[in-house]
């Protein structure tokens, strides 16, 4: 639980938690902390969301700008913040995907940038994006780019071919399974990163690390090709 | 009644309406004509003083270049963007306005911002407010369409100030409307609120959980609403009459103006007859007829109401809901009386929408709950919390004219974050930043909001300054941006002044302008309903001596009122507004009996009736106001 700071409240003088002073309840000037700790849960990655849509709830209760609307001008700005870090802290770890980026962040490892903006950038700049195609997928890849060209020709064109909307179909299914896969995969790092935070174990925790970043843009990649499909399909 | 009142206020592209919490019941205050609904329409008059109203409505068909209607359209806009409204709606706009300046309508001779013209518009429902409360009313809530962006929640903000109001906080109308759906139903459950007006539609998705109303996913349309229904017909009778009666009136406003006041009555017709009869008198003598059966105006406006399918599909979707997870579908906004908008409501959701709320009152009710919930809340309210989200994302222009999203839409505010980025060119001292607010990927496609230069970043080669770009939404859905390049700790911060907004000195100078007005008017108008309430209270009493009770006072007791009468009718026409006040007061008091005495009768009425109910001031709603009451289940 939020609550371990041992300084005082600005306004009452008694020892305050974190976000709101216990005693009074006066929302706290924002201290540095990343998204966990301000929930108050340890870095790890199996998370109990109810856990967390709750304590959200809560400390919304305390901290929204609403509950403060009638407070002087300094308090109303602290609630602001507070409020605005909760939302963000909430929203970063309810989904599990970007709960797992936003730790690997904090462990400072950088994703590839797999994000439609950084596709579209390296399309209209010319650089060239930093994504390497996982080699397994090199050869399936280049076969579905070839036919999704060839689809949106077709559809430039008014003409529509069944053959080519099945062989997309399945490689869509294809690709479809294997981020499946992947989550499992990913899902299964989260009990040993876990289990590796517990038992402090470093070199493991490294290991776990390592491969979830792997996973992770693997499952980005695969991602992005099916969105392109579908764009594809319904462009 | 307190004067800190704060009130609660829907400013509609159609009505407007102020609303405030009557104890534990949301309700709204109706104008000195006794209506809740104020037509958000703006004229001048023959003297060149702003009227506002129902008052207004006249100006449209007799001097239709001296009023304006649906300025809503024109919130937070720039020239290039109302292109189509232009079309379709009788704006007149100053000659001179470049692209990316504020609009100017002219009215009359003379030329307004839309701001302005929604600040007389907030203006008369302040004055409607400080009617009915007896004193000032200075702090309020307005509700805006969830899909508005940054310019337009800017512009409804600074008609607010304009106005003399202190805006606490700009609601979404869907999230208002759930307030007030979800006020006396401790329900949790999953709540689509579908809300077509006149002029903008929002479709809302909440989660109402314990009294938290958490708005998961918004989409909408703000050139979406009854009046695109309205200019399809209108189109249709002028090509008619073109047709038919070889006259073109396309140009002729009041011919235009009684088109539209006809097609609207049809329109609101067809939602219980199965066909009308438009029937419009010309200028000139001639007249338009014209049968619309119910079914065709379906045909005519499914286009229109087929608009509102994606935005809903796409809210859903981002919700990560299916149709049949939501528990309650409610209804908001004239339009959606429309029994075609209500079948496809039902073929969307599949199930039967919630339509027991006033569609036309329902977001002013909300406001009024939220006004409520700021200025401290009460048992009922206490538990009752708005969790908002941002309508659309917003980001910056990174090279190549690229979009980078720093804030996604349907993000829960207040929301921040924080973009890193760097130079291009060595030396570069300079960076242009260009704040978007949309979802497209390309920068042109999406709304520009501001440009701001971070000047002063230390020469260093390309790709070493470490630029921080942080943008904060606050819980009224505006944005700040700050910048700041983290090795020299060069820093610049600024209030996003939207590309079609007013700047602080121009709200200040038009602020002044209504504030120079606004204490003489309020008295002057204290003044004015005191001496009416006189007039009507002295007209009863002299047919209240005429009434066999009259006789049945003791001598003193009519001597006493025939004082007190002289007394009245000696100060009623001077100034002293406490005088006359007094004056009833004492009046009142001193007829009580004969009131009483002549309730058997049916002057009574007259007496007790008129006193009692038309014709307060000053006193609080337990007096009897004729106050609409909040429509629940």
């Amino acid at each position: 639980m939020p609550g371990d700071e041992t300084s005082s409240c600005w306004s009452c003088g008694t020892m305050r938690a974190v976000h709101f002073c216990s005693a009074c309840g006066k929302v706290q000037p924002p201290v540095p902390v990343d998204y966990f700790t301000f929930f108050g849960f340890p870095q790890k990655l199996n998370l109990d969301t109810a856990a967390l849509e709750k304590e959200f709830y809560a400390l919304s209760r305390r901290l929204h700008p609403d509950i403060s609307a009638q407070a002087e001008s300094q308090e109303r700005e602290w609630s602001l913040q507070q409020s605005s870090l909760l939302n963000d802290a909430y929203r970063t770890l309810k989904d599990p995907i970007k709960r797992t980026e936003y730790l690997l962040r904090l462990e400072g490892v950088e994703l590839e940038e797999q994000s439609k903006e950084a596709t579209e950038k390296a399309r209209t700049t010319g650089e060239l994006k930093k994504q390497v195609v996982p080699p397994d997928l090199l050869e399936e890849v280049f076969e579905l780019n070839m036919h999704l060209e060839e689809l949106r020709t077709q559809k430039k064109m008014g003409e529509d071919d069944p053959a080519l909307l099945e062989e997309i179909g399945k490689a869509k299914l294809s690709l479809e399974e294997k981020h499946d896969a992947l989550l499992a995969e990913l899902k299964s790092d989260w009990d040993k990163w876990d289990k590796a935070v517990n038992g402090g174990a470093e070199q493991e925790r490294l290991k776990v690390r390592d491969h979830m970043v792997d996973v992770l843009n693997r499952r980005n990649y695969v991602q992005n090709l099916v969105r392109d499909v579908n764009e594809a399909l319904e462009g | 009644m307190a004067s800190d009142q704060i009130v609660g206020i829907d400013l509609g592209t159609t009505n407007s309406l102020v609303a405030y919490m009557q104890g534990e019941t949301p309700a709204v205050i109706p104008g000195e004509d006794g209506l809740n609904l104020v037509p958000s329409v703006v004229a001048l008059d023959e003297k060149n003083r702003i009227i506002v109203g129902n008052a207004a409505r006249k100006y449209l068909i007799e001097t239709p270049e001296r009023a304006v209607y649906s300025v809503k359209r024109l919130m937070g806009r720039g020239v290039e963007d109302i292109q189509e409204e232009l079309k379709f709606f009788p704006f007149r706009l100053a000659d001179d306005i470049q692209p990316g300046e504020v609009l100017r309508i002219k009215v009359g001779e003379r030329t307004y911002t839309p701001p302005e013209l929604s600040g007389y518009v907030l203006r008369q429902l302040k004055r409607n407010a400080e009617r009915f409360f007896g004193g000032p009313v200075t702090k309020a809530v307005i509700t805006v369409p969830a899909y508005f962006n940054d310019a337009q929640r800017q512009a409804t903000k600074d008609a607010g100030r304009i106005a003399g109001l202190d805006v606490l906080r700009l609601v979404n109308e869907p999230t208002a409307a759930s307030l007030a759906y979800g006020l006396d139903k401790k329900k949790n459950g999953i709540v689509a609120v579908y809300d077509l007006g006149g002029g903008t539609f929002d479709i809302s998705i909440l989660k109402l959980h314990d009294g938290i109303f958490e708005v998961i996913a918004t989409n909408g349309d703000t050139h979406l609403g009854g009046d695109d229904i309205d200019n399809l017909l209108i189109t249709i009778a002028l090509d008619d009459i073109q047709g038919d009666l070889k006259l073109d009136v396309r140009r002729n406003g009041e011919a235009v103006a009684r088109i539209r006041k006809a097609v609207i009555e049809a329109k609101i017709a067809l939602s219980s007859e199965p066909s009308v009869k438009l029937d419009v008198e010309l200028p000139g003598g001639q007249s338009y007829q014209r049968e619309i059966t119910r079914d065709a105006f379906e045909q005519l406006i499914e286009p229109v109401v087929q608009r509102t399918v994606a935005p809903t599909k796409q809210a859903l979707k981002d919700a990560g809901l299916k149709p049949e997870q939501i528990d309650e579908v409610v209804l908001v906004g004239g339009s959606t009386r429309i029994p075609k908008v209500r079948q496809l409501v039902e073929d969307l959701f599949g199930r039967t929408p919630h339509t027991d709320l006033n569609p036309d009152e329902v977001v002013a009710l909300g406001a009024a709950v939220q006004a409520h919930i700021l200025g401290g809340g009460s048992e009922i309210t206490k538990e009752m919390l708005l969790l908002d989200v941002t309508p659309l994302s917003l980001g910056i222009e990174v090279a190549g004219g690229v979009t980078d999203k720093i804030i996604l839409r349907n993000s829960t505010v207040p929301a921040s974050a924080t973009q890193h980025y760097t130079t291009q060119v060595d030396g570069q001292t300079n960076v242009a930043i260009h704040v978007l607010q949309g979802e497209r990927e390309l920068a042109r496609d999406c709304r520009s909001l501001a440009r701001f230069d971070l000047k002063g970043v230390p020469p260093m080669p390309a790709g070493l300054p470490r630029i921080e770009v942080k943008f904060l939404i606050d819980a009224n859905g505006i944005l700040q941006v700050s910048a700041r390049e983290q090795r020299s700790g060069k820093e610049a911060q600024i209030e996003v002044q939207p590309s079609y907004g007013l700047t602080d000195e121009q709200v200040e100078s038009m602020l002044l302008e209504s504030y120079d007005y606004a204490e003489e008017d309020f008295r002057q108008r204290q003044v004015i309903e005191a001496r009416r309430e006189s007039e009507t209270i002295l007209a009863a009493l002299a047919k209240g001596k005429r009434n066999e009770a009259w006789r049945a006072l003791t001598s003193d007791e009519r001597r006493r009122i025939e004082t007190l009468e002289k007394a009245l009718v000696a100060v009623k026409d001077g100034d002293d507004y406490q005088a006359i006040r007094k004056g009833i007061d004492v009046l009142n008091e001193a007829t009580m009996s004969l009131a009483e005495m002549m309730m058997d009768t049916a002057v009574s009425t007259a007496l007790k009736g008129k006193t009692m109910d038309d014709t307060d001031l000053g006193e609080g709603p337990q007096a009897g106001h004729p106050v609409a009451k909040a429509e629940f289940e």
